[in-house]
């Protein structure tokens, strides 16, 4: 079948408008779930009942609403990590390790311990673990920021062999020494260590009973908010963003290249470090094994679905969020993993959209 | 603790590190990253394994997984070269992709036993004195074909046409374009060559060294072990098999120090002194030899990087640039 | 029998070539005759680049014919034009650094079919060095070549490849005074063998040299069609050119200058290969004065500006104001009043991906009222923006425009507006005009002559000689990294300073 036109990819000349970003994100989305969709469909599923059942399961009341917000929670932050890294062209790949380190270090607090848990008032227990998680997650954010300050070295294999450091890390000091009766977890936090949820209020609103939302969503808006600030408003933001484009240009301007790699990596690190905490304290109350279904990569896939945009971070992070609650009943359990990837494969397919525009050219009709 | 096993053992996982790490440096040397190298490992191994399973064929799956792989690849190669994406982050999706499929399409394979690749000696060579046993007996026949391949590869990359033409993409494309030579053409091809050769990794593992299927297990991070190795070997082939050895050497040396309730030195058949062995006391200790594989890729990062710069070598210096015709600089 | 002579070796008619956004030729009708030197003349921007790209195959017209020797083409690749005896010497080198001569001119080919035997090929490449007198080390990495010697390179590439055809991009751009001539005693003896020569370039006084006849482009357009060299002036030339009777002339106010901002005493460096860069190099410059620095690319700028501006360690001190900002960081100079407009205006001199205002406020961000203790406020950054793209007659559609959709000319206004804005004590200019269209040279040039008459000390470094000429009050010459003299520009004769160039001290210096 001959066309009377083609297609041709044209450079653009102007600045792409406003909103394609944000479409080309919304785009991707619902095309990866419609590949998905067709996957599922081959293996003998029904996509459309699947599709229901991702709606009630997430978004259908407000328990489960609450359940997808708790999920959000984390990604919120390590979106935000993962997306101050990248501004700076930092290919933080290390965010689930310092999100472990987070978490390990904020248990530190309850499991040394480190203050009196009888008599020290709440908020300074949680206050302390907030401090401890994003210490954790600094150090681990520090390591590859200062490899690559000094020697120049990849960070993305560093930050990725650091996730798997911290795994077993972690594995050792809950098999071992703070093992709860031999089993890979140590025993329950005390109360004073638990993020207060809104269930806590229950007797006051009959209606909290069984929400699970805890203050941690609020520590990822707080953090949404601040890095925004950061990056739109501050000197540093300026910075990062110009060390981001162009480094030469930066280093030619008077900036320490030097001294913002190791800040960016750290502050990074500090926020995954954060979400650990948050998961420690407000949901698994304890340390184990396995805290995170992959929040760390997930993180990822969150800051380039947002174009790096702190209040898209939050919007993004409830789809994903839903997204890991749907999938704990979907089979088969690698779905979640391949719908991520599919969907992050969409969006930078499609961010050649933004350097691109299509063009229908008639073709010339032949004499 | 017994020496020639932990050569030999060495040998054996140090292959399927070889394939993935001279893969990768098939494309980065094109001047394409990839770094789904994990997720096409991991669909190698899958496809492979299940492959053999239903054919009855080990060899028709090692087949399937280098096709997996090399398609997998190709996915990333559009996305790079011809829509100019972000390479990073590509290859990153694709390690989504390539593990997400594999999970998908590899459920209820675990526990199975398909046919694999047999374990033959070399006739003549394994009789010789200590490096014989080592080398040439009791082997997979693909770490016999692991020999051959990094000495080819490396004379294909340096002393070859088509190699000039490959270093010379993925230094200055723009050279090479006005000669003539189809920089996506040669990038595409050696992504989708760095694609197959993970598979082939991939299914190294699952058909061959470690047989089985063990979900995200069976790689369990190799793929970006091979990534950092591809560094560490200045993108020589040689190289990154004597690193992919050596790593081998090193994993099966930390494993085995689990093992004897004492170190016994011997001098003379006398025993000259000995102490326990912590680790055997207590196995919790083994969390930290399981991290060393990747405590020891940062050493060789952070070693390879020194030596780089020292010697003023480095990645092919259009790695990681989409190639744009007209545009100045590369 | 007489023979009728032989056909064109090129006859290009009616090209059409269009980019988005940009007719870069417009009907244009180039011919060569075989055996002559064709100079395509233009400035820059004026489509000369792209006309020829087209030739060489790299791109393809929208309309209009190409025969070569009579015979009609279509090529859809440069491998075509490389067929039918095209070859391209191109202004920035297409040559890989780390491989050798001879595998840079083997590159592309179908022979040696697999196996490389280098030897055998690094003497084919020596005889045939011998046949055209271009000797250049054929085991030697590119890396390791001097300029000159590099374009040699680039010229045995189209040899070995039977080209009958060279064009010629820009050749002189980085030769010394003498040098060129070798290229040009080169370019005859390779007409007398039978090619023929199409040379770009935008200066006049080469193309007269060497010419047969001549093609002008301007603005895309062909202004003169193979026209003969016979009874041209440098007037009719310029006005065919940039369609003025005179190119321009800057007003350079006489002043004297005043003290020493800029002082360089006995710096040595080495520049990325470990070579040393700058030897034992001194000089001064003084408030209200244009000090030109002279020289072939290599010779060590570069590296002159990267020591001032802190982007480079070395030897000896450098003393702004008297105070020594050598061996510190950029922002040492900077905060001392250095400010620095780089040779690489998009990879170095801007961040290409952000906007107008955000490139100007890169060395005042921190201060009032565009920055606070802690922040950016941004409406008043905009508002100093507007005010400076109307001060400089910065074309864009406003502010928020991305600095990459900028043309050249225009993106070095934006950097040179963000470097004045600065109140420098010294400029330090590295080709602030280069590849600029005239109008831009111009506007560029007036601004460094009023940052002069404020008194601000200039380094200028340029490879135009009549830039140097028109512009510095003195002139140093580079060679290797030493200074070879210092001469009034008024009284210095382009004769003495290409000899210096090339490395003869001056006698009375």
């Amino acid at each position: 079948m001959n066309l009377p036109y083609t297609v041709i990819f044209e450079k653009r000349t102007a600045d792409y408008p406003k909103w394609l970003p944000a479409v080309t994100s919304l785009l991707s989305v619902i095309v990866a779930f419609i590949i998905s969709g067709i996957v599922l469909k081959i293996i003998g599923g029904d996509p459309m009942r699947v599709l229901k059942f991702f709606f009630t399961a997430t978004f259908g009341s407000w328990p489960v609403f609450s359940d997808t917000m708790v999920k959000a929670t984390p990604l919120i932050m390590v979106g935000l990590a993962c997306a101050v890294a990248f501004k700076m062209k930092l290919w933080n790949i290390g965010a689930e390790g310092q999100f472990y380190m987070g978490a390990f270090f904020s248990s530190l607090v309850v499991l040394v311990p480190m203050v009196n848990l009888e008599t020290t008032p709440k908020f300074i227990v949680i206050a302390l673990m907030m401090i401890m998680g994003m210490i954790g997650g600094a150090i681990w954010g520090f390591i590859p920021g200062y490899l690559k300050a000094k020697y120049q070295v990849n960070e993305i294999i560093i930050t990725l062999m650091l996730n798997y450091v911290a795994l077993y890390w972690n594995n050792f000091w809950i098999f071992d020494k703070w093992s709860d009766a031999g089993f890979q977890m140590t025993p329950q936090f005390e109360k004073i260590a638990w993020l207060p949820r809104l269930s806590d209020l229950a007797k006051e609103f009959k209606a909290f009973s069984g929400i699970t939302l805890h203050l941690g969503v609020v520590f990822g808006i707080v953090a949404a908010i601040i890095i925004w600030w950061i990056l739109e408003r501050s000197h540093w933001g300026y910075e990062i963003k110009l060390i981001g484009d162009n480094p030469k240009a930066a280093r030619y301007a008077g900036l320490n290249i030097t001294k913002n790699l190791i800040l960016v990596m750290m502050l990074s690190g500090a926020l995954a470090g954060l979400a650990g905490m948050s998961e420690i304290s407000g949901v698994v109350h304890r340390l184990q094994e396995k805290i995170s279904p992959g929040y760390g990569f997930t993180g990822i896939i969150v800051a380039w679905l947002a174009k790096l945009s702190p209040f898209a971070v939050i919007i993004v992070s409830i789809l994903f969020g839903a997204l890991i609650v749907a999938g704990r009943e979907i089979q088969p359990s690698g779905l979640s993993n391949l719908l991520q990837g599919i969907i992050l494969f969409m969006v930078i397919s499609s961010d050649v959209l933004l350097r691109y525009k299509i063009r229908l050219v008639r073709l010339e009709q032949e004499a | 603790m017994n020496i020639e096993i932990i050569l030999h053992a060495g040998l054996a996982t140090g292959t399927i590190l070889l394939f993935a790490a001279i893969g990768e440096i098939f494309a980065e040397r094109s001047g394409i990253l990839n770094l789904g190298v994990e997720g096409m490992m991991l669909l190698g191994a899958m496809a492979g394994f299940s492959t053999s399973l239903a054919t009855g064929n080990a060899w028709v799956g090692l087949l399937v997984a280098m096709i997996a792989g090399g398609v997998l690849s190709l996915a990333h190669g559009l996305v790079t070269i011809h829509f100019q994406a972000d390479q990073v982050v590509s290859g990153l999706s694709l390690t989504f992709l390539g593990t997400g499929l594999a999970l998908v399409l590899g459920e209820g394979l675990t526990g199975q036993h398909p046919p694999t690749i047999p374990i033959v000696d070399i006739p003549l060579l394994s009789q010789i004195p200590f490096l014989g046993p080592v080398l040439f007996s009791e082997h997979s026949l693909l770490v016999y074909v692991g020999y051959l391949f990094a000495p080819l590869a490396w004379y294909y990359v340096y002393k070859t046409r088509p190699g000039m033409h490959l270093r010379a993409v993925g230094e200055k494309p723009s050279a090479a374009d006005t000669l003539g030579i189809s920089v996506y053409g040669v990038r595409y091809f050696y992504t989708f060559v760095g694609g197959m050769l993970a598979g082939l990794a991939g299914a190294t593992i699952s058909l061959s060294v470690s047989p089985g299927w063990y979900s995200t297990q069976t790689t369990s991070g190799q793929g970006w072990i091979a990534v950092g190795l591809v560094i560490f070997a200045q993108w020589n082939p040689i190289r990154a098999a004597f690193g992919g050895y050596l790593f081998g050497m090193l994993r099966r040396f930390i494993l085995d120090l689990q093992g004897p309730a004492l170190f016994a030195f011997y001098l003379k058949g006398k025993l000259i002194g000995s102490f326990d062995n912590p680790l055997y006391a207590n196995s919790n200790y083994g969390f930290f030899l399981q991290m060393m594989p990747f405590v020891l890729t940062i050493i060789a990062l952070v070693w390879g990087s020194r030596a780089a710069t020292k010697k003023r070598l480095g990645a092919p210096a259009a790695l990681g640039v989409p190639y744009i015709r007209g545009e100045r600089g590369l | 029998m007489t023979s009728s002579p032989p056909p064109n070796a090129v006859e290009m008619q009616d090209i059409v070539i269009r980019f988005p956004g940009v007719l870069a030729n417009d009907q244009v009708n180039l011919t060569l005759k075989h055996g002559e030197i064709h100079a395509l003349l233009g400035e820059n921007g004026a489509g000369k680049s792209t006309l020829m790209s087209a030739l060489a195959g790299l791109y393809k017209p929208v309309s209009g014919t190409i025969k070569i020797h009579g015979e009609p083409v279509s090529f859809n690749s440069p491998k075509d034009a490389i067929a039918k005896g095209i070859g391209m010497v191109h202004q920035h080198f297409m040559l890989v650094p780390t491989q050798t001569v001879t595998e840079n001119i083997l590159l592309g080919l179908n022979e040696p079919k697999f196996f490389v035997d280098l030897p055998k090929y690094d003497q084919k490449i020596r005889d045939l060095q011998d046949q055209f007198g271009l000797r250049v080390d054929p085991t030697a990495k590119i890396w390791q070549l001097s300029v000159g010697e590099q374009q040699r390179v680039e010229i045995l590439k189209t040899l070995y490849r039977g080209a009958n055809i060279l064009i010629m991009d820009e050749p002189t751009a980085v030769l010394a005074p003498q040098e060129i001539d070798e290229l040009m005693n080169t370019m005859r003896s390779m007409t007398e063998q039978g090619k023929s020569i199409i040379f770009i370039s935008h200066k006049l006084h080469e193309v007269t040299t060497v010419a047969d006849r001549l093609t002008v482009l301007r603005k895309g357009i062909a202004t003169a069609e193979g026209i003969s060299i016979e009874g041209l002036t440098g007037e009719k030339l310029a006005e065919l050119m940039v369609g003025r009777k005179v190119i321009f002339s800057v007003e350079k106010k006489e002043q004297e200058p005043g003290d020493i901002v800029l002082d360089v005493r006995g710096v040595s460096a080495q520049n990325n290969k470990g070579v040393r860069a700058l030897n034992n190099l001194s000089l001064d410059v003084r408030e209200g004065e244009i000090l030109g620095i002279a020289g072939v690319a290599g010779n060590g700028q570069s590296e002159l500006a990267e020591v001032i501006t802190g982007l480079r360690a070395c030897e000896g001190s450098i003393l702004m104001n008297g105070e020594d900002v050598a061996n510190h960081e950029p922002s040492k100079a900077i905060a001392s009043g250095v400010s620095h407009i780089p040779e690489d205006r998009t990879g170095v001199g801007s961040a290409p991906n952000m906007t107008i205002t955000e490139n100007t406020i890169m060395k005042n961000y921190r201060d009032e009222p565009i920055g606070n203790r802690w922040s950016i406020n941004f409406t008043e950054a905009r508002n100093h923006a507007r005010g400076l793209k109307d001060a400089y007659d910065i074309l864009a559609p406003n502010v928020t425009t991305m600095a990459r959709k900028l043309s050249g000319g225009n993106l070095q206004k934006v950097i040179l507006a963000r470097e004045i804005t600065t109140n420098p004590k010294l400029m330090v200019a590295m080709q602030p005009t280069r590849g600029l269209d005239v109008g831009a040279i111009e506007s560029i040039q007036r601004l460094l002559l009023a940052q002069r008459e404020e008194g601000t000390a200039i380094l200028l470094i340029s490879e135009e000689l009549d830039e140097l000429l028109t512009l510095s009050d003195r002139i140093a010459v580079l060679h290797e990294g030493e200074v070879m003299g210092i001469l009034d520009a008024e009284n210095a004769e382009v004769k003495e300073i290409g000899l210096m160039m090339t490395g003869m001290k001056r006698s009375d210096s």
